[in-house]
C-alpha cells in the first residue's frame, strides 16, 4: 500500500525513527523469521481416509446404540393418555358444545367424557391442553404482545406497544395484557374425576401453580405496581381483551396467581413452536409413594367449553403424561440413535473393507521396498 | 524541504483566460492582484491532497462511495423493507444492524488508509519558512503555476518546474528521481535559454498535464521566437536537486497537475478470476432466494386457502379486514427476502478483503522472497489479486534483467572486421601499450590492465590505429552517461540519512560506480586507476558513471579500460581524456536520444581540432546495417565480416552494438533547422523527431561492434523447470537478437534437447502471404510431433517483423494455435507494444490466466496487459514495479511465490468463499423449512440478534483465519512437487460443481438441524426460542465442525479460533438470554438457552444432529481419500512423513515422473524423421548449435563457445590467457 504512493519522508531527512518502513541503517526490511509469519507453526495435519476415520465410526456406532436402547426404554416407559374432546363427531358428548363459533358466549357450555386408564401412572401425572392447527407461530400472532406490560411496566400498561393492534385499545381504554396472543387464551376449564368400582366420583386435585417456569413467573411476568395486593386498583383505568370473560385479575383467587402472573396466562403466552402443540394445564402431584397417583379405572373428564376451534379446523385434546428425564413420551430419539449407531458401524464396516483392500495399495505401491 | 518564491511586486495588470494548451506567464507582475485577476488562477494550486476525506465529508462521501456497491444498496434496501409494517421479519431497528456494522467496518478500513494517505501529504506540504537572497520561503502549498522557484541543492522540488536557471556554468542541473521512479542514477536537466527571472516576460506553452515521466514537450515564445524544450528542461515534482547548488525556473504544473501526482496511482483495482466468478455464483444464490421466497409466497396464499373462516389467531388490520390472500403473498414474498436475505452472503465482500490482507501479510513476510542484497522484500501493490498467482497458465517474461542479472561485463568487441575478446583477468596491457607505446609507459607496465590480447598488435596499429582511437572514443563519446566527480559524490553523502538510504540502492541502481566493479569489465580496474592517479601529473578527478543503462555504463569502463576516460559530461560538451593523456573536448551539437523504433542513438560532436561535425551512433545491428554507407567495397568487406562476428556474439547470448561514425560536411544547418522546428512541435512532436534523427544517420560508416555479455541470474534453469512442471507455459519475449535469444533460452532450459523440432520463422517471410502459407505449412507439421505422444512438444522460435504479421487479424487464430501446441515460445525482436499484444491475444483467444514479468520499461505494456503483472526491481529502474501488481526482486522468487504463496492462495479463498456460501445457506434454511410449520408467515424460531451473532461473530472468524492460514502442502513439497500446482490452473479448487455441491450439502445439513430437533419436539409443549435454540447450536457444530473437516492443518491459531468461537457462542448466548429480559420486544429469548442446557435431551438432540449433519460429507471424505487420492493427499501424506522417509517419496515421485515424461524421448528418432520434410522457408532444427547443446552444464556468458575461441585465436582461450605471454 505504502509502494504506491512514493513517500517524500523517507528521502526528506525528517526520519521519524520507527515510522519509516525502510531506509534506517540499522532496521533492515528483513522479515522475522518466526515460526507464525513465516507459515511454519507446528501444525496438526489429518489426512481422511478410510483408515484414519474407522475408529470415529465404530467409537460413534458402540456409543450411539446404547444411548438409543436407553432413550428408546425411558420413553416407552413413560405413560400418556390422551383424549380428543373437540366434539366434532355427533356421538360425542362435546358435539353441541363444538358447533359455537362464538367468543363472547356468557353462558358456558359443559360436557363431560368418560375415560378409562389401563394402566396405573405411578410418578407426578402432568395434565395437558392440546391444540391442533393452531399457528400460535403466526408471524405476526407472535409478535402482538407486549412483554413490558407483562413485566409490570406501568407505562405500558396504560400506553401498551403498537404492536398490539388492534387490540391495544378499546373503548379509549388499554387491553390489559394487550395483543392477540393474550385475547384468543384458552380458557376451557378441565376437571377430573375418579370413577369408584362403587360409582361415586371423586375429584382430582390439580395443582394450578407450578406448571409455568420459574423465570417467567418471578422475572418476566409482574403484576404492575410490585407486590401491592390490591389489583384491581391497579388494573384501574384498563380494560379485558375483547374475548375474555372477565378481567386480568380476576383470573384467580389466590393473589399470587392472579393477574399477570397468572400461570395460565404465563404458560398460553409462552407461544408455542409448532401448529401442533400441547400446553401444560395442571400437574397432579403423587401423593404418597403406596398408591399410584392416577389407579387403574374409570374417570370422568369435566369440559367448560369455552374455546371455539372449528374456525380453524383445529383439534382440542386432554393429556395425561408421566414424565422422566428426557421429558414427555418420545420414541424419535430412541429411533434415531439406535439407527444412525448402526449406520456409522455398518460404514465402519465397509471402510474397513475398502480400507483392507485399497487403502495399503496406495501406500506400498510407490515404493517398492 | 525549503523553498524561496521571488516576489516582487509589480504594477501592471493584464490577466487573460489559459487556452486549451496550457499558457504560463510569469506571476511577479501580477503580485498585488486580487487572486481573479491572476493570470494563472485556472491552474491548480500547489496544495496537494490525496487523502479523499476531511473530517467532515468523511462520512457523507464515503458513504456515497460504499453505496457504488451493488451489495450493500441491496442490504440497505431490504433493510428499509422492514420499516413497512406489513412486510417487516424483524424489529426494523434491529435488522438496519448488520449492513450499519459492515459499513462501519468498511468506512474504518477506509478512514485508516486515508489517513495514513494524509499523513504522507501533510509531511509533504509542509516545510520550515527561512528566508535568503531575494527569495522568499513559502510553503509548498502556497506555490503557484507562473511562480519563479529557487531549490538549492538536496531540495525536494515542489512542483513541475522549467528550469530557466542553473547555479553550474553549464545550465546543468542534476536531479535524483529515486522518489519518483526509484532509479538512483543522476539525471542531467539543463536550461534551453536562461532567463533572469526580473525580466521574464515570455510565455511558456506546453502541453496539457500528463503522466508521462519521460516525456513533456511545449515551447517558450518571446517576440516571436519560439524555443522548444522537452524533458531535459523540466524538474519534476518530488525529486532532488544534487550536485546543484542552486536552480530555478518557473512553475509549469503544480499540486495534482504534476507529472508525479498523475503516476501517483493507487493499488490497482483488478477484479481476479475467482472473484468475478463468485459474483455468478452470488447470482445463483438470488436466484435460489428468489424460488425460495415464491415457494414461501405461494405456500402462504395456498394456507390462507385452506381456512374456511378467520381463525383466531389471524391480525386483522388496524381498520378490521383481512388483506386479500393474494396480496398477501405479495406481502410474504417481500418478508421473506427479507427473512432468507443472508443467503447472499453479505459479510462475503469484507471477509475477502480481510483475507487478502492476510495472504499479502504472509506474503510480503516470507523470508524466502526477501533479497538480502537490496534489503527489499516482496511487494505486493495489487492486493486483491493473490488467488490469480495460483492460476497462471502463462508465463510471459523478459529477457534481459529478468532472465539475466542485467549486470553488463564487456566482453569481446570487433574493429575494422577484426575480433578481439576482452578477458576478465587480462594479461597484460600488451595491446594497448603497443597500440600507444609512446604514450604513458606506467600503462605498459601495469599487470592487472585488462587487455585485448592481439597477435600482431603493432601490425594492426599501423594500419587501423585512427579507426580504433575512433572505435573506442565512440564508445566513450556516444551514450548518456553523466559523469560525477568525487567531490560531486561527497556533496550528496553528506546527510547522514542520505549517506544509508544511498548506500542501499546503489547496488540495485544502474550507477556503477568504481567501487562495485565486480560485474564491469575488469576486475583490476579500481587498482588499475588508483595506479594512475598516483602517476599521472593531471591529477584527474575521481570518477564516478552515472548511466541510464547498464550497457552504457559497460561500454564506457570499457573504454576507460582502454585509456579513453570520459571526463566530463555537460550539455555542450564532452570530455575524453585519451591514453596519451591528451584531453580532447569535443563541443556536442545535438544527441539524437534512443527510442525503440530507431533503436539506435546518436550525438553529433564537433571535433576540437580539425572542427569537423562528426556524427556517432550506436545502436542494434538491425537499426545499423541499413543505414551504412554503401560506396566503397572495402567496408562492404568490413560490414559482413562484422555480422559475421556479430552472428558469433548472439551464438555466444552476448549483446550486440554496432558502432559507426559519420563526418557531416555539409548541410548539417539545414538540418538543424528542421530539428529545432520538430522539437518546438506540440503535434506529432515525437514522428517528427524520429524523422529528423533518421534523416541524420545516413551513410554510416561502420567502427566495429560490441559483444557484451549479460549473466544468468542464480536458479533461472531450475526455476523454468519448476514452473515447466507445474504446467506453465513459459514465453520469453525479448527485445534481442535472435540468436542471443535462443542461446539464452537453452542455458536457461526454456528451449531444450528434449524438445523435438524447433520452427523458427525466419525472418525471411516479410509479406503477408509468405507468412500465410509457412504458419499453415507448420500447422500442418504439428500433428506429426503429436503422434508420438502427446507430451513430445516443439519450441516455437519467432523473430518481431514475422510476430508483427501473424499478429494480423487473419494470421491471429493460426498463431494462437501454434502457441498451444508449442512447449516453449520465444520471440526475439519484440517491441514493447508486440509484447503486449501477444499477451492479449493469448489471454484473450485461449482465456487463460496470464502473467507477466519484466524489470524494465519496455515491460510496462506487457506487465498492464497481463491478468498479473510481476515488476522485478533490477538495474533499469522502478518503472515496471511501478507498473506491476507483484514486485520481486529475483526471478527465482516466482517460483515460490507461484508454486507455493499462489497455490496456498487461491486453494485458502476457494476453499473459503465456497464455504461462505454454504455457511449462509446452511443456517438460513433452517428458517425456511421452519415456514412449512408457520404458515409461510415469515416467522423465525432464532431470535433475530441471535442471527446477527451467528454471522458477525460465532462463525466470522473460523472462515477468515482458514482463509488466511490454511495450508493444505506444505511449502518444501509444493516446491518439490510442482505438479500439483496444476489443480489451481484448471479451477480444481473452485468449480462450479463445488459450489453446487456445496450448496447441496448445505440443504441436507440444514434439513438434519431443523428435522432432527422437530421430530425430537414434535407435540410437545415446546415454546419457539425454546426450539430455535437447539437448531441453533446445532447448526452451529455443524458449520463449525464441516469447516473442521474441511481444515488441512491444525495450528494452535486454528484451535484457538474454533474452540473460541464455539466458547464465545455460549457465553454471549447465555448472557443474552440471562440479560434481556424484554429488551427486544415481540421475540423473548429469555432464559431459554439455560433452560435448555439444563435438559440433557439438548445434548443429545444436538450431537446426534452434528453427527448426522456431517456424516455424508466425512464419509465422502473418506472414502475419496482412500478410493480416488488426489495428488494433493498423496502429498500430504508424505509431507507427514518423517524427513528421511519423506526424501524417499519425493525421489520416487520423481522418478515416476521422470519415467513418463523420458517415454517420448526414447522415440525422438522418428521425430527426427519428420524434422527433415519441411518447407524451405521454416527451419527445423534438431538442434542449432551442437557444440554448445551437448555441454549440458554449460553458461555461454562464462565460457565463450569453443568453435568461437578456435576461430579467433585457439590459444588464446580464457583461461590459457597465460600462455598469450609466451607468443
Amino acid at each position: 500500500m505504502m509502494a504506491s504512493s512514493y513517500n517524500i519522508k523517507e528521502e526528506d531527512g525528517h526520519h521519524s525513527g520507527s515510522s519509516g518502513p525502510g531506509g534506517n541503517a540499522v532496521r533492515t526490511k528483513k522479515p522475522d523469521n518466526t515460526a507464525f509469519k513465516q507459515q511454519r507453526l507446528p501444525a496438526w495435519q489429518p489426512i481422511i481416509t478410510a483408515g484414519t476415520v474407522l475408529p470415529a465410526f465404530f467409537i460413534i456406532g458402540l456409543i450411539f446404540i446404547p444411548i438409543g436402547i436407553g432413550l428408546y426404554v425411558t420413553s416407552n416407559n413413560i405413560k400418556e393418555f390422551e383424549i380428543d374432546y373437540t366434539g366434532i363427531d355427533i356421538s360425542s358428548p362435546c358435539f353441541n358444545c363444538s358447533q359455537s363459533y362464538s367468543w363472547n358466549t356468557t353462558t358456558s357450555c359443559t360436557c363431560s367424557i368418560p375415560f378409562s386408564l389401563d394402566q396405573p401412572f405411578e410418578s407426578n401425572v402432568f395434565m395437558y391442553y392440546g391444540l391442533s392447527n393452531f399457528y400460535q407461530n403466526h408471524r405476526r400472532y407472535v409478535k402482538s404482545r407486549d412483554d413490558s406490560q407483562l413485566n409490570g411496566n406501568l407505562d405500558s400498561l396504560k400506553a401498551p406497544s403498537k404492536e398490539c393492534e388492534p387490540y391495544r385499545i378499546n373503548e379509549n381504554m388499554p387491553i390489559a395484557p394487550c395483543g392477540a396472543i393474550a385475547n384468543s387464551m384458552f380458557n376451557d376449564t378441565l376437571d377430573l374425576f375418579y370413577i369408584d368400582p362403587n360409582g361415586t366420583r371423586t375429584p382430582i386435585p390439580l395443582m394450578k401453580t407450578g406448571i409455568a417456569w420459574w423465570t417467567d413467573k418471578h422475572v418476566k411476568f409482574r403484576n404492575p405496581g410490585g407486590s401491592s395486593s390490591n389489583l384491581t386498583a391497579v388494573f384501574y383505568g384498563t380494560t379485558k381483551p375483547l374475548s375474555w370473560p372477565k378481567p386480568v385479575y380476576e383470573l384467580d383467587t389466590d393473589p399470587e396467581n392472579n393477574g399477570f402472573v397468572n400461570e395460565d396466562l404465563i404458560v398460553w403466552m409462552r407461544t408455542a413452536a409448532l401448529p401442533t402443540f400441547r400446553k401444560l394445564y395442571r400437574i397432579i402431584q403423587k401423593k404418597n409413594s403406596l398408591t399410584p397417583t392416577l389407579p387403574r379405572g374409570n374417570y370422568t373428564l369435566d369440559i367448560v367449553y369455552n374455546y371455539p376451534v372449528r374456525s380453524f379446523d383445529g383439534r382440542k385434546r386432554m393429556i395425561l403424561s408421566t414424565i422422566s428425564w428426557m421429558g414427555g413420551k418420545n420414541p424419535f430419539l430412541g429411533i434415531a440413535y439406535i439407527s444412525v449407531g448402526s449406520v456409522c458401524f455398518f460404514l465402519g464396516v465397509v471402510l474397513l473393507f475398502i480400507h483392507h483392500k485399497y487403502g495399503n495399495r496406495n501406500n506400498s505401491s510407490d515404493i517398492p521396498n | 524541504a525549503r523553498t524561496q518564491v521571488r516576489t516582487d511586486p509589480s504594477e501592471t495588470s493584464c490577466p487573460g483566460s489559459p487556452p486549451s494548451p496550457p499558457t504560463v506567464v510569469s506571476n511577479l507582475p501580477y503580485e498585488d492582484q486580487r487572486p481573479r485577476n491572476q493570470p494563472n488562477r485556472r491552474y491548480a494550486g500547489n496544495a496537494v491532497k490525496t487523502n479523499k476525506y476531511t473530517l467532515w465529508s468523511f462520512l457523507p462521501i464515503n458513504l456515497c462511495e460504499q453505496f457504488r456497491r451493488l451489495a450493500n444498496i441491496y442490504f440497505v434496501g431490504i433493510a428499509a423493507l422492514n420499516f413497512i409494517p406489513e412486510v417487516n421479519a424483524f424489529q426494523p431497528q434491529v435488522a438496519l444492524i448488520p449492513i450499519c456494522v459492515i459499513l462501519t467496518l468498511t468506512a474504518i478500513k477506509d478512514a485508516w488508509e486515508d489517513f495514513r494517505r494524509y499523513q504522507s501529504d501533510r509531511d509533504a506540504c509542509l516545510s520550515h519558512p527561512r528566508s535568503q537572497h531575494g527569495f522568499v520561503e513559502r510553503r509548498w502549498k502556497d506555490i503557484q503555476v507562473g511562480d519563479f522557484v529557487q531549490v538549492l541543492a538536496n531540495d525536494i522540488i515542489p512542483a513541475d518546474i522549467l528550469l530557466l536557471h542553473a547555479s553550474d556554468p553549464n545550465g546543468v542541473c542534476h536531479m535524483e528521481t529515486a522518489n519518483l521512479d526509484g532509479e538512483t542514477n543522476l539525471k542531467q536537466r539543463r536550461v534551453k535559454s536562461p532567463f533572469d527571472p526580473l525580466s521574464f516576460n515570455a510565455t511558456v506553452i506546453c502541453e496539457k498535464p500528463n503522466n508521462n515521466l519521460n516525456h513533456f514537450k511545449g515551447f517558450l515564445e518571446k517576440d516571436q521566437i519560439k524555443i522548444g524544450f522537452g524533458i531535459e528542461s523540466l524538474l519534476l515534482r518530488g525529486c532532488t536537486v544534487r550536485n546543484t547548488a542552486a536552480a530555478s525556473g518557473i512553475v509549469v504544473y503544480a499540486g495534482h497537475d504534476t507529472k508525479s501526482m498523475l503516476n501517483n496511482n493507487r493499488p490497482r483495482y483488478k477484479r481476479s478470476r475467482v472473484e468475478s466468478k463468485m459474483n455468478k455464483e452470488v447470482l445463483c444464490c438470488v436466484f435460489l432466494l428468489f424460488c425460495m421466497c415464491l415457494i414461501g409466497a405461494v405456500g402462504h396464499v395456498i394456507w390462507l386457502k385452506t381456512f374456511s373462516s378467520v381463525p383466531i389467531y389471524f391480525i386483522p388490520d388496524s381498520d378490521g379486514n383481512e388483506t386479500p390472500s393474494v396480496v398477501a403473498g405479495v406481502y410474504r414474498f417481500l418478508t421473506m427476502i427479507i427473512l432468507l436475505q443472508v443467503i447472499i452472503p453479505i459479510s462475503l465482500y469484507l471477509s475477502i478483503e480481510l483475507v487478502k490482507m492476510g495472504q499479502v501479510f504472509f506474503i510480503t513476510q516470507d523470508i524466502d522472497l526477501y533479497d538480502k542484497e537490496k534489503d527489499m522484500r516482496m511487494q505486493c501493490r495489487a492486493l486483491n489479486i493473490t488467488e490469480d498467482l495460483g492460476q497462471i497458465q502463462y508465463v510471459f517474461s523478459d529477457k534481459t534483467g529478468t532472465l539475466t542479472e542485467n549486470k553488463m561485463v564487456f566482453r569481446r568487441c570487433t574493429i575494422m572486421g577484426t575480433e578481439y575478446p576482452h578477458t576478465e583477468n587480462g594479461e597484460s596491457g600488451k595491446w594497448v601499450g603497443q597500440l600507444w607505446s609512446h604514450q604513458d609507459t606506467t600503462v605498459g607496465r601495469d599487470n592487472i590492465l585488462p587487455c585485448l590480447p592481439l597477435r600482431c598488435g603493432m601490425h594492426i596499429t599501423v594500419y587501423h590505429g585512427a579507426t580504433h582511437l575512433e572505435f573506442f572514443l565512440a564508445l566513450a563519446i556516444c551514450n548518456t552517461v553523466v559523469v560525477s566527480t568525487e567531490t560531486a559524490q561527497r556533496q550528496r553523502v553528506r546527510d547522514p540519512v542520505q549517506s544509508t538510504l544511498y548506500d542501499i540502492p546503489t547496488s540495485s541502481s544502474s550507477v556503477v560506480s568504481e567501487d562495485e566493479v565486480q560485474g564491469t569489465p575488469c576486475k583490476g580496474h579500481t587498482r588499475r586507476r588508483q595506479t594512475w592517479t598516483a602517476s599521472s601529473l593531471a591529477g584527474p578527478k575521481e570518477v564516478h558513471y552515472e548511466a541510464q543503462s547498464p550497457d552504457e555504463a559497460a561500454l564506457v569502463h570499457a573504454a576507460k579500460a582502454y585509456g579513453f576516460t570520459l571526463l566530463e559530461r555537460t550539455p555542450s560538451h564532452v570530455s575524453v581524456r585519451l591514453p596519451s593523456g591528451t584531453t580532447l573536448t569535443y563541443e556536442v551539437l545535438d544527441v539524437l536520444t534512443f527510442d525503440s523504433v530507431r533503436s539506435r542513438m546518436s550525438i553529433i560532436v564537433r571535433h576540437p581540432h580539425t572542427k569537423e561535425i562528426i556524427l556517432y551512433t550506436k545502436g542494434a545491428d538491425s537499426g545499423i546495417m541499413e543505414r551504412l554507407s554503401q560506396m566503397k567495397s572495402e567496408s562492404r568487406v568490413i560490414a559482413n565480416k562484422t555480422q559475421k562476428h556479430l552472428d558469433m556474439y548472439a551464438n555466444d547470448g552476448l549483446r550486440t552494438l554496432c558502432f559507426t561514425r559519420k563526418v557531416q560536411e555539409f548541410n548539417y544547418y539545414d538540418w538543424l533547422v528542421l530539428r529545432q522546428g520538430a522539437m518546438a512541435a506540440i503535434d506529432r512532436k515525437d514522428e517528427l523527431v524520429r524523422k529528423t534523427a533518421a534523416d541524420m544517420e545516413t551513410n554510416l560508416t561502420l567502427l566495429g561492434a560490441t559483444g557484451i555479455e549479460d549473466r544468468l541470474q542464480e536458479n533461472v534453469p531450475e526455476t523454468i523447470q519448476a514452473l515447466r512442471e507445474a504446467g506453465i507455459q513459459v514465453c520469453v519475449l525479448t527485445g534481442d537478437k535472435l540468436e542471443t535469444a535462443v542461446n539464452i533460452a537453452y542455458s536457461c532450459k526454456l528451449l531444450d534437447h528434449k524438445l523435438v523440432g524447433k520452427p523458427v520463422c525466419k525472418p525471411v517471410c516479410v509479406s503477408q502471404e509468405v507468412c500465410k502459407n509457412m504458419l499453415s505449412g507448420t500447422l500442418a507439421q504439428l500433428p506429426l510431433y503429436d503422434t508420438q505422444e502427446a507430451k513430445v512438444s516443439v519450441g516455437l522460435v519467432i523473430d518481431g517483423r514475422t510476430l508483427g504479421l501473424l499478429l494480423d487479424s487473419d494470421l491471429q487464430e493460426g498463431f494462437v494455435q501454434l502457441c498451444t501446441h508449442c512447449r516453449a515460445i520465444l520471440c526475439c525482436r519484440t517491441t514493447p507494444l508486440q509484447k503486449s499484444r501477444v499477451v492479449t491475444l493469448l489471454r484473450s483467444k485461449l482465456g487463460v490466466m496470464t502473467l507477466a514479468i519484466g524489470d524494465g520499461a519496455n515491460d510496462v505494456n506487457m506487465i498492464q496487459a497481463a491478468d498479473v503483472g510481476v515488476g522485478i526491481s533490477g538495474q533499469e529502474g522502478m518503472q515496471a514495479v511501478m507498473a506491476s501488481d507483484f514486485a520481486i526482486s529475483r526471478f527465482k522468487h516466482l517460483k515460490k511465490l507461484l508454486l507455493v504463496h499462489g497455490h496456498w492462495c487461491y486453494n485458502r479463498l476457494a476453499n473459503m468463499i465456497i464455504y461462505f456460501f454454504y455457511k449462509n445457506v446452511a443456517y438460513v434454511n433452517l428458517l425456511f423449512w421452519y415456514q412449512f410449520f408457520c404458515g409461510f408467515s415469515g416467522t423465525a424460531m432464532i431470535d433475530y440478534w441471535f442471527m446477527i451473532f451467528f454471522n458477525l461473530f460465532f462463525t466470522s472468524a473460523p472462515p477468515i483465519m482458514f482463509g488466511i492460514m490454511d495450508r493444505e502442502v506444505s511449502a518444501a513439497v509444493l516446491l518439490q512437487l510442482p505438479e500439483l500446482y496444476r489443480r489451481g490452473q484448471h479451477e480444481g479448487g473452485y468449480r462450479r460443481s463445488t459450489f453446487w455441491i456445496a450448496i447441496a450439502d448445505a440443504f441436507y445439513q440444514s434439513l438434519v438441524c431443523f428435522f432432527v430437533p422437530y421430530w425430537t419436539y414434535k407435540g410437545s409443549d415446546i415454546d419457539i426460542f425454546t426450539l430455535g435454540t437447539p437448531m441453533n447450536t446445532a447448526s452451529l457444530f455443524t458449520i463449525i465442525f464441516h469447516l473442521a473437516i474441511e481444515i488441512k492443518s491444525w495450528t494452535v491459531v486454528h484451535w484457538v479460533i474454533m474452540v473460541g468461537s464455539v466458547v464465545v457462542y455460549f457465553v454471549v448466548t447465555l448472557a443474552f438470554c440471562a440479560m434481556c429480559v424484554s429488551c427486544n420486544p415481540p421475540s423473548d429469548p429469555y432464559w431459554t438457552m439455560q433452560e435448555q442446557m439444563s435438559d440433557p435431551m439438548f445434548y443429545l438432540v444436538c450431537i446426534l444432529t452434528t453427527v448426522v449433519a456431517l456424516l455424508p460429507r466425512y464419509t465422502l471424505h473418506a472414502l475419496r481419500g482412500t478410493l480416488v487420492p488426489s495428488d494433493h493427499l498423496r502429498a500430504r501424506q508424505i509431507d507427514n512423513m518423517p524427513p528421511h522417509h519423506r526424501d524417499l517419496w519425493l525421489q520416487e515421485w520423481k522418478k515416476l515422473k521422470d519415467l513418463c515424461a523420458s517415454y517420448p524421448s526414447l522415440s525422438s528418432s522418428t521425430a527426427q524423421r519428420y524434422s527433415t520434410a519441411q518447407s524451405p522457408s521454416l527451419t527445423l532444427v534438431q538442434d542449432p548449435s551442437p557444440a554448445l547443446a551437448q555441454s549440458p552444464s554449460l553458461t555461454p556468458v562464462q565460457d565463450p563457445s569453443p568453435s568461437l575461441v578456435q576461430s579467433l585465436n585457439p590459444k588464446l582461450a580464457p583461461n590459457q590467457g597465460l600462455n598469450s605471454a609466451a607468443l
